[in-house]
């Protein structure tokens, strides 16, 4: 479903990505675990079409088609969602009202009519139960004054109504408690099906506890240095990632 | 230097125009006209004369350019009244308890409607009621909008012919909304020129709530005065709707006296115009005045929009309010000065201002000037303005979710100016506003859809 052949990016004049490659077939979830500053969410947002990244080689193909070409519209109507590392507090505008422009626009895209006030009201409730949210939150405006665990509910929450065909989530589980952690996995774990494909951007091995991964990638210094099953997120939890930045240096000094 | 004494001449020259007109619009009042009016108009005059157009010198004037209208040659108009559309206008007074129709400064009495008001209430044309009521007019009349100072409240008052006087007595309260239209149509003639005039006035106890509206065809000058005096205890919403012709000029000061405990709004809607001034003044003179003043300005193109408030607390345990939102496209420049002045002795004031803007494009122009004057020791008075552009990482999460980057700015640019709109209680205006933004806002239908 994607493929991402040796991906250079870089912001303002510094490499960040050098040289990625990762394939996420249809249907599967991976991880992508890396410390602070290894390049997991310039790589969550280049894939979203955040236009603050150059990308100065390399390819992404979704589903045959040359993502990097598209703008960030375009890759959602494709079928491509990403949950923001932060949320975005927008005064004025309804998350419910919002969600309906949005997902009218997506279906417009495929060739399917406007969905109606009625059918959209009982397509929200049922997907709000998914995530547990709150009726009031959906009307407010998008995310603000919502909490920390709100604002992560409700991407998932938008990603439930948009029914993407590939999600990435960027850092979804930091700054949630257990309770909300869990809710979240949930709500991920309900929507993971056969043709709806993954991409897990965390910290922590945590996560992966209620989102079971089929493969975990390491992000080191813009490179992936080690793929693996879910146990390697377990080894990481152990070791840290130190062991694998030693590893990974060998090679740049041979 | 050269320059300089070149434009004095040419503003003086403006100014004499008015005033060697001023004799002949005597002669036309009606002899009837209150010895006391005509009076307050030799005044007026002669302060204008003295004033003369504001220049980029006056502190008042140092940002807005009247040089377009002190060189303009305007005409007062004297044919017989010109067919307006009035399609425009008409959605705005539905349900409304009168509409009055001025059109090019006279009341035309085939478009305007009474509908049933409340015993005693008045809602009539100031000329009408000059002759047949004077004691409804005189008392009030200029008592409130000063000319010494304002050159163009002086020019309104020595030459002010109609407008409207909406006199509510006390306890009683007018339910629907009276409308007020101000309609120029100066195609095939010269540039004409209205001084509208009116006069509110809300007895003790008393609610109304009043729009007016200003719209027109073609290139013209309207420079209205409105006089509020809200009785104790009352409740008056007043709206404005500003839709001039991109090729007018509008001066406008709405002056605002307050009684104790009276709850006064005023919600300016400034879309049109070539060159835009609404002066609003308010003097809170009495204790426990809850005093609301909104604005929504949307200037494009090349636009002027100037909007200078002044609330003066000259009393004690009153608030005040100030809300004014600018969204600026193309090359327009808008102006906003806020000053509050409290009073010594005027404890336990309330007041505050806030001044937004969204500039839309990197040549518009906003300036901001909040002023705070205070001469009491127990007060809370809080000011903030803004300048700012659309947020980008807002744009980028709304196109994240599949809306288009035209729809994702025009959605943004709504929502920027939506709490002034949704404050908008008369719901004609506020459906009128939305459908505007709609309409002009790039991708309007998706807006529409998601808000």
């Amino acid at each position: 479903m994607l493929q991402i052949k040796n991906l250079h990016v870089s912001v303002e004049g510094n490499e960040i990505l050098r040289g990625i490659d990762l394939e996420v077939p249809t249907g599967a979830v991976h991880a992508i675990m890396g410390p602070n500053g290894s390049g997991k969410s310039t790589l969550a947002r280049v894939l979203a079409g955040q236009d603050a990244y150059e990308v100065t080689d390399g390819q992404v193909i979704f589903d045959g088609k040359d993502l990097l070409e598209m703008d960030p519209e375009e890759r959602a109507r494709e079928g491509v969602f990403m949950a923001f590392q932060y949320p975005v507090e927008i005064p004025g505008v309804s998350n419910t009202y919002f969600l309906k422009a949005a997902l009218n626009a997506v279906r417009k895209h495929r060739g399917l009519p406007e969905i109606d006030a009625m059918e959209f009201l009982a397509l929200v409730r049922q997907k709000m139960k998914l995530v547990q949210m709150e009726e009031t939150l959906l009307h407010r405006p998008v995310n603000e004054g919502f909490s920390g665990g709100e604002k992560k509910r409700n991407e998932i929450f938008h990603m439930a109504v948009l029914e993407p065909r590939f999600a990435v989530l960027d850092e979804t589980d930091s700054g949630l408690d257990i309770d909300a952690l869990r809710i979240v996995s949930d709500g991920v774990n309900v929507l993971r099906q056969q043709d709806r494909s993954f991409l897990l951007i965390t910290h922590y091995q945590r996560l992966l506890n209620y989102i079971v991964p089929d493969v975990v990638h390491v992000l080191l210094d813009g490179r992936i240095v080690r793929s693996g099953g879910k146990e390697l997120a377990l080894e990481l939890e152990e070791k840290g990632y130190a062991w694998l930045e030693e590893a990974a240096a060998l090679p740049v000094g041979a | 230097m050269t320059t300089d004494v070149l434009r004095t001449s040419e503003v003086l020259t403006g100014a004499a125009r008015f005033a060697a007109d001023f004799d002949t619009f005597l002669r036309e009042l009606p002899a009837s006209e209150p010895a006391a009016i005509t009076a307050l108009r030799r005044m007026a005059i002669e302060r204008f004369v003295t004033l003369g157009f504001p220049t980029l010198r006056q502190e008042e004037w140092r940002q807005t350019n009247v040089g377009a209208i002190a060189q303009g040659s305007f005409v007062r108009y004297e044919g017989p009244e010109p067919t307006v559309d009035l399609s425009r206008l008409e959605p705005l007074a539905e349900g409304a308890a009168a509409r009055l129709v001025f059109v090019n400064g006279r009341l035309s009495q085939r478009l305007s409607t009474l509908g049933e008001l409340p015993a005693g209430v008045i809602v009539a044309s100031l000329a009408e009621a000059l002759e047949k009521a004077p004691d409804k007019v005189e008392p009030w009349l200029g008592q409130h909008a000063r000319f010494d100072d304002h050159p163009f409240v002086a020019l309104n008052t020595a030459f002010l012919r109609d407008g409207a006087l909406v006199w509510v007595p006390r306890g009683v309260v007018v339910e629907k909304p009276i409308h007020l239209m101000f309609v120029s149509n100066s195609t095939g003639s010269e540039p004409i020129v209205t001084f509208p005039r009116n006069l509110f006035v809300a007895g003790e106890n008393s609610q109304v709530t009043i729009v007016e509206t200003y719209a027109g065809e073609g290139a013209y000058f309207t420079c209205p005065v409105t006089e509020l005096v809200a009785g104790p205890a009352s409740v008056v919403d007043h709206y404005k709707v500003q839709i001039e012709s991109r090729e007018a000029f509008h001066m406008a000061t709405f002056q605002i006296e307050a009684e104790r405990s009276c709850a006064p709004s005023s919600h300016s809607i400034s879309i049109g115009g070539a060159l835009v001034r609404n002066d609003v003044n308010a003097v809170l003179d009495g204790e426990g005045i809850d005093c609301i003043l909104n604005g929504l300005y949307l200037g494009e193109g090349r636009q002027v929009i100037d909007n200078h408030m002044r609330v003066e607390h000259a009393k004690p345990h009153c608030a005040s309010h100030e809300l004014y939102k600018g969204v600026l496209d193309g090359a327009a420049r808008s102006v906003f000065n806020g000053l509050i002045h409290v009073h010594p002795g005027a404890q336990k004031t309330d007041a505050k201002q806030s001044n937004r803007n969204l500039l839309l494009s990197s040549n518009a122009i906003a300036n901001s000037n909040p002023q705070l004057e205070i001469f009491a020791d127990d007060v809370k008075c809080t000011h903030g303005s803004t300048v700012g552009q659309l947020d980008e990482d807002a744009i980028f999460y709304l196109r994240s979710r599949g809306i288009g980057q035209e729809a994702a700015r025009s959605l943004l640019t709504y929502a920027f100016a939506s709490d002034i709109v949704e404050r908008i209680k008369v719901e004609p205006v506020r459906r009128d506003l939305e459908e505007f933004l709609f309409a002009r806002l790039p991708q309007g239908e998706v807006v529409r859809q998601a808000v």
